[in-house]
């Protein structure tokens, strides 16, 4: 590859020998030969152990893939070692899930087990695993999430942070597989949810809570004024002049839901605050058509602290739901099949999460989340509502 | 389609195929330059106690990770990277300074790019640039990643030796849409990162604000026996196709193509794309009545072995498939099992359960659906079925017609950030229907309208809606 400050690059001819449009690198090329030579040939496939997945072709070949866990945000010289292990065991081979696993594939089930030590051995000088076995089937696999404080401008909590703490508490249902279905786990760090974690069995949501501060001298020249009062689904801006006489913006903070769509328009109405900033979990959506629909999360926790370096509050809580859900559900049931059939009011009492207003919809088309019907179950928090009125 | 010529450049099946070493950067030595003892005695820049709770724990530390490559940039020669050498410690360290205050410290945007490209890099100032020049500038650079993130480890090396030569070192495998990422770099680094990726990787760049995403797949025929369809072709050819769009921002806001092998979705096409492409078949599920004994007699593990971890008891065909099964569509008799298939919605359930005695059927090609998105702006949308069904052959002509008039029209009708799921909401799903030239069917909801207040078209109106009041007089005077 080119070395120095410009490389292979000339900025007297920026346009001489310029490959554009060229699109990503050709996949055959990256297949191991065994996947090239059973290519749509596969006819079943099981699960050997945790982290240890077989494919049979109807050629009779099989081919055994160790899964393990990876941190998406990921050093070169931690995939160089990957490499290193590729080269050894797999032949130069490697690849990466879509839950930012890796996978090893081999054509051996021998292998597959000398792969699985090596891994096993491979820790951090702090004492993590560099490549923690599992991920697969009826247990949660890697938690997919964003940039948070490492790399984004508008988060409202720490991504990396909140993932690697989570993972730490669930890591007994990444290494084995004694859920009652599968469990994904997604994190966005703001509403815009790069990690698009709203159809997850449990998300975890970093939330602003206070309106956006305008930067009023800033706004005119790093901002298209126009633009940001239409960026508001709420039209909660509106132009203002200043005392200077300079042209801004004012908020309407009783219509704020702090959504930050002013801020990715506007870099001078930021939003971040280290106490309003939190973290809200939702829980039963799904992406599979499997049994049920695919659905969305629901929010069933608001305003959990936004607590580094550790986030206690929100690990527990995930814990608790998971723990519930575990001992509750019958096989086959996501969290959200789960939640429906006991119902939401079981829900709230078997984890003892309170249940408070912020979960009741108030936003467009709330009333198709409303329950417009008789049938309902007692609960502890039922009575406190008949108490209230003097019902009972 | 790609670099002509080049498709097999990196293929260690073919003779003289590219290796690292015709392209790497960096030497042996330079590689291995620490040793275990200095890694666990080495001090950061920075002091980091917040991050280094983070070092406890089994799940891997990025903390670790990022620490161990401060190390081996400390000890490469600052002549051996262009940007700073302590833009690994400097992250930490400003990272650190969020953990300690709870606000991020990176600045909103900054348009940079490469010639030509309206995407695919995503500008990073630090506010904080005085105490962490190191990350001072920190781009981020999307790289159109492989059908079905499979590598081999020549061309991941070559990856390796650019992010660390001209970037940060530090990456994500992979960003949420799909593309490998370098993580920070500063905007001189650009041009020449681009150049190296052309030409030394034979690779492009990924999309970034009003364009076509990165278009992603599951890792479909390649090992995957529910796939209906080749995802990886179709991804990497559709990828091909809208070069440009990808490139040159020309749409109203982001537009998002993925590619699910069948109804399981591990792409999550149906949260997560404009357009969804998701495999199903329109014969029969494949039955291997043997296999299906040896289920019931305990010799296979149900559900591919993914539940092993728990005594759920003996398998129960009855309860735990011919019951689950939403449509009821199926029967065992005791001794064998039928599925009525004009019943069945191809939901999975069974096939998952057994899949060494169920199979997908054979007659396969997949279902379009549009729209899905997160919350930002309208709220969060699932994709909508619009077409059952379509054979999937490569070159895909008869997808791609389809697919051309949604864009062309959204490209037209769309207002600045709408996606198209917000669009058709706004005007209504008949619309789409007209633009695509497609009958209504039953299949594209839930159940018909419940609100009563409906539109009708005056070409669907005996005489139209033009009246003369002076006829309804006659007929009614005031
Ligand atoms: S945060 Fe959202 S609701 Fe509040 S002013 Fe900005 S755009 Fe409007
Ligand atoms: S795929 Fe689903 S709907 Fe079809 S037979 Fe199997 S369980 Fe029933």
């Amino acid at each position: 590859m080119s070395k120095g400050k410009l490389g292979y690059f000339n900025p007297k001819k920026p346009m001489e020998n310029r490959i554009t449009d060229c699109g990503p690198q050709r996949y055959e090329q990256f297949l191991p030969p065994v996947i090239r030579k059973n290519y749509g040939k596969w006819v079943s496939h099981r699960i050997l152990e945790p982290g240890l997945l077989m494919h049979v072709s109807e050629t009779g070949d099989k081919v055994y893939t160790v899964r393990c866990g990876g941190a998406r945000t990921m050093s070169v010289e931690h995939i160089r070692e990957i490499c290193d292990i590729a080269d050894k065991h797999c032949g130069g081979y490697v690849r990466w899930t879509t839950r930012n696993n890796v996978e090893f594939i081999t054509d051996s089930e021998e292998k597959a087990k000398a792969l699985k030590k090596d891994l096993d051995a491979r820790k951090f000088p702090a004492g993590s695993h560099k490549f923690p076995i599992g991920g697969t089937g009826f247990g949660i696999t890697g938690i997919v999430h964003t940039q948070g404080w490492i790399h984004c401008h508008c988060p409202a909590t720490d991504a990396s942070g909140v993932v690697k703490s989570t993972a730490d508490v669930l890591f007994e249902h990444f290494t084995d597989m004694k859920l009652p279905a599968k469990l994904r786990i997604a994190l966005a760090c703001c509403l815009n949810m790069c990690g698009a974690v709203h159809c997850s069995d449990i998300a975890i949501l970093g939330y602003h809570r206070k309106p956006p501060i305008v930067d009023d001298k800033m706004i005119g020249g790093a901002c298209e004024i126009p633009l940001v009062i239409a960026a508001c689904p709420l039209y909660a801006i509106k132009p203002v002049t200043t005392p200077e006489g300079k042209k801004s913006v004012s908020v309407n903070y009783d219509k704020c839901m702090f959504c930050g769509n002013c801020y990715t328009m506007c870099a001078a109405m930021p939003l971040a605050d280290s106490e309003g900033d939190c973290i809200n979990i939702l829980v039963g959506g799904k992406i599979s058509n499997r049994i049920t629909k695919p659905k969305f999360s629901k929010i069933v926790v608001a305003a959990l602290p936004n607590n580094p370096p550790r986030w206690p509050e929100v690990t527990d809580t995930v814990k608790k739901i998971v723990d519930v859900y575990a001992s509750d559900a019958k096989k086959y049931e996501r969290i959200g099949d789960w939640t429906e059939r006991i119902g939401w009011e079981k829900f709230f009492e078997k984890t003892g999460l309170p249940f408070t207003w912020h979960v009741i919809d108030d936003y467009r088309l709330a009333y198709d989340t409303l329950r417009t019907s008789t049938q309902f179950k007692f609960t502890e928090q039922a009575w406190a509502v008949s108490k209230t009125v003097g019902g009972i | 389609m790609g670099i002509p010529g080049q498709e097999h450049l990196w293929d260690k099946e073919v003779k003289g195929h590219r290796t690292y070493n015709d392209i790497r950067i960096f030497t042996d030595e330079q590689l291995k330059n620490y040793t275990e003892e200095e890694l666990k005695n080495f001090k950061p820049k920075h002091d980091t106690p917040m991050l280094d709770e983070l070092e406890k724990g089994p799940w891997p530390s990025f903390v670790s990770d990022i620490k161990r490559e401060a190390l081996h940039r400390k000890k490469l020669a600052q002549d051996d990277m262009m940007i700073p050498r302590d833009v690994a410690d400097d992250l930490l360290g400003q990272v650190e300074l969020s953990y300690v205050e709870k606000e991020t410290h990176w600045k909103h945007g900054g348009i940079v790019g490469v010639l030509g490209y309206g995407g695919g890099v995503v500008g990073r100032y630090s506010d904080q640039q005085a105490k962490f020049p190191g990350v001072a500038h920190f781009h981020t650079y999307r790289i159109n990643q492989p059908g079905g993130k499979f590598y081999t480890t020549d061309w991941l090396r070559g990856f390796c030796d650019i992010c660390e030569y001209r970037g940060s070192g530090i990456t994500n495998m992979h960003g949420s849409t799909g593309d490998m990422v370098i993580l920070g770099t500063t905007s001189d680094q650009l041009e020449p990162i681009f150049f190296d990726l052309t030409h030394d990787l034979g690779v492009d760049i990924g999309g970034s604000g009003g364009n076509l995403r990165t278009p992603s797949d599951c890792l479909g025929k390649a090992r995957c026996e529910f796939a209906c369809f080749d995802t990886m072709d179709m991804c990497y050819d559709m990828t091909m196709t809208y070069q440009d769009e990808l490139h040159r921002p020309a749409f109203p806001y982001k537009f998002k193509f993925k590619f699910d092998g069948c109804p399981n979705g591990c792409v999550a096409s149906i949260a997560r794309s404009d357009c969804a492409f998701i495999g199903t078949w329109k014969d029969d599920i494949r039955i291997n009545q043997e296999a299906v004994k040896e289920y019931i007699a305990g010799k296979i593990p149900r559900n591919g072995g993914e539940m092993t971890g728990r005594d759920w008891g003996a398998f129960n065909i009855q309860e735990e498939v011919i019951e689950r099964c939403p449509t009821q569509c199926m029967n065992w008799d005791g001794n064998k099992i039928s599925i009525n298939n004009g019943e069945c919605t191809r939901c999975m359930h069974c096939i998952d359960v057994m899949p060494e005695a169920l199979r997908v059927g054979a007659d396969q090609g997949l279902s379009l659906l549009f729209g899905a998105k997160a919350p930002i702006l309208e709220g969060a949308r699932l994709a909508t079925l619009v077409i059952p069904f379509m054979y999937a052959k490569s070159p895909y002509d008869n997808i791609k017609a389809v697919v051309r008039k949604a864009i062309d029209w959204w490209t037209e009708e769309g207002k600045n950030r709408e996606r198209i799921g917000e669009l058709i909401n706004r005007v209504g799903l008949g619309t789409f229907l007209d633009v695509l030239g497609i009958p209504a069917m039953p299949q594209m909801v839930k159940e018909p309208r419940s609100n009563a207040y409906m539109f009708f078209k005056e070409s669907e109106v005996p005489g139209g809606w033009k009246r003369d009041i002076k006829d309804y007089r006659k007929r009614h005077p005031a």
